[in-house]
């Protein structure tokens, strides 16, 4: 086993896999969704499919920040960049995100100034520096990153920054894993719940899954010990016919979240009524907006918007990929068309994105092998 | 930009009590610690994302997050790297 051996906590792993495959019921399939992202990366890069039960899969999530940014939005993004003295700032991750008209890259080869930030704060800096400019931050991520772009805002707003301002693109996780079951597409037994946004939001708001839905939920860390682990108390609900939150990642989530960020978010920001996620479409109260009171640090509200919305590419099939519908290398431009470095769809440009992990890490892995000789 | 990486608290900098300087993998930047509950002590550890202490952990986990996150490879390069670009003041 190659994780098991190369894993340092060898003997640990083994008894797991071991345990795993004592709990499952022979003859009946479970799914189980790891709604992160970050677990995705994981789950492909040490190959934990391989140690698990045939009848035990695993289904990837939309929780890829990057990878659900409408291609609409990067072409606003790039709208506002031409505004003359704007200079935009978002994370490397966004870089190589295709709009309708390229990404990024592309347009700073013509007539844009888009640079990569760190963090929120950066932009702040490069704001601070040059008064004549006008500096947009582009805020994207889950409720992990939203507390950092909400302190960003505090900031401005305590220095009287005039030349500051936040393209807003904050998303939240429990309407997309609600549209998730509500889909009729797709059969789940339970999730992995994502470790960093459980940080800021704590693990109450999974509740409603356990009790409307009837489906487990454990919220998981990042390593393969803990993923395995994770699975291990979903299939033990299951055989023990409980249905609850657990949260196998106390060492860092608090049950009741960070108040202090989820405090931050809720002055600045406020939720939208609807918002478009690459591949899922539009979901109400799914995104963030910045409040009225900050109206004057709101990019949207500044720049006049083209707001068109972008069909994706024919070829692409992001949706049921982030759907858990389709595995990544069963859309048909997977690996030939779409690469990592000519990405068509979203899912391949970050390292979160399934297609992307898929790609790098998982090519030759047994999962495909099997995968495929059941279809 | 997913990542939260494990960082040791140098110190909390004089007039700015909102701000730490922390070493990331020899890496020496400021870090906003505004999101934490409790300030941290000098020689404490924190889990960052893009810039801020997400959390306190123990030092047991930051070894265990780095050695995971080390094994990753070009991801967690590529996210010193965006560190090494970052001037938080
Ligand atoms: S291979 Fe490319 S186009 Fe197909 S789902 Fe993945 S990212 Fe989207």
């Amino acid at each position: 086993m190659r994780f098991v051996d190369e894993y340092r906590d060898a003997d640990k792993a083994r008894a797991l896999a071991a345990e795993i495959a004592a709990l499952c019921e022979p003859g009946r399939q479970y799914k189980f969704m790891e709604v992160c992202g970050g677990h995705t990366h994981t789950i492909y890069k040490h190959g934990i499919e391989d140690y698990l039960p045939e009848n035990v899969s695993l289904v990837h999530g939309p929780g890829c920040p990057v990878c659900v940014i409408p291609m609409g939005r990067v072409d606003d993004a790039i709208h506002i960049a031409r505004q003359p003295g704007v200079l935009m700032t978002s994370f490397g991750d966004m870089m190589r995100v295709p709009g309708g008209n390229g990404n990024f890259f592309d347009s700073n080869a013509e007539d844009t100034n888009i640079r990569m930030v760190y963090s929120p704060l950066d932009s702040l800096k490069l704001a601070r520096q040059d008064p004549d400019r006008h500096v947009v931050f582009m805020a994207i991520g889950f409720e992990t990153t939203a507390p950092s772009t909400a302190m960003t805002l505090l900031r401005a707003e305590q220095e009287g920054l005039e030349n500051f301002s936040v393209f807003g693109n904050h998303v939240t996780i429990i309407p997309a894993i609600k549209a998730i079951l509500d889909s009729p597409d797709l059969r789940l037994d339970g999730f992995l719940g994502p470790g960093h946004v459980s940080t800021v939001i704590g693990c109450r708001p999974y509740e409603f899954i356990a009790e409307d839905y009837g489906k487990p939920v454990v919220v998981s860390g990042f390593e393969p010990l803990d993923i395995m682990q994770s699975i291990y108390l979903l299939l033990k609900q299951l055989a023990e016919g409980r249905c609850e939150v657990e949260n196998q990642y106390k060492r860092v989530v608090p049950w009741q979240g960070n108040t202090t960020a989820l405090e931050a978010i809720a002055r600045t920001m406020e939720l939208r009524p609807y918002f478009e996620w690459r591949g899922l479409g539009f979901i109400s109260h799914s995104a963030l907006r910045l409040r009225d009171a900050y109206a004057r640090f709101d990019a949207e509200r500044r720049f006049e918007l083209p707001g068109v919305r972008v069909a994706d590419p024919k070829a692409c099939q992001c949706g049921e990929v982030l759907k858990g519908v389709l595995k990544p290398w069963e859309c048909k431009v997977f690996g030939t068309a779409c690469t990592p470095e000519t990405p068509i769809g979203t899912c391949m440009v970050s390292p979160e994105g399934a297609c992307a992990a898929y790609y790098n890490f998982g090519r030759f892995s047994r999962a495909r092998v099997k995968e495929a000789s059941r279809t | 930009m997913c990542l939260a990486i494990p960082g040791e608290v140098l110190a909390i900098l004089p007039d700015r009590p909102d701000l730490a300087k922390v070493e990331v993998s020899g890496v020496r930047r400021n870090i906003n610690i505004g999101l934490l509950e409790e300030p941290p002590e000098p020689g404490q550890w924190i889990l960052i994302h893009v810039g801020f202490a997400l959390s306190t952990i123990d030092e047991e986990e930051a070894r265990a997050v780095l050695e995971f996150l080390e094994g990753l490879g070009q991801t967690y390069t590529d996210e010193i790297d965006a560190l090494q670009d970052s001037r938080i003041e």
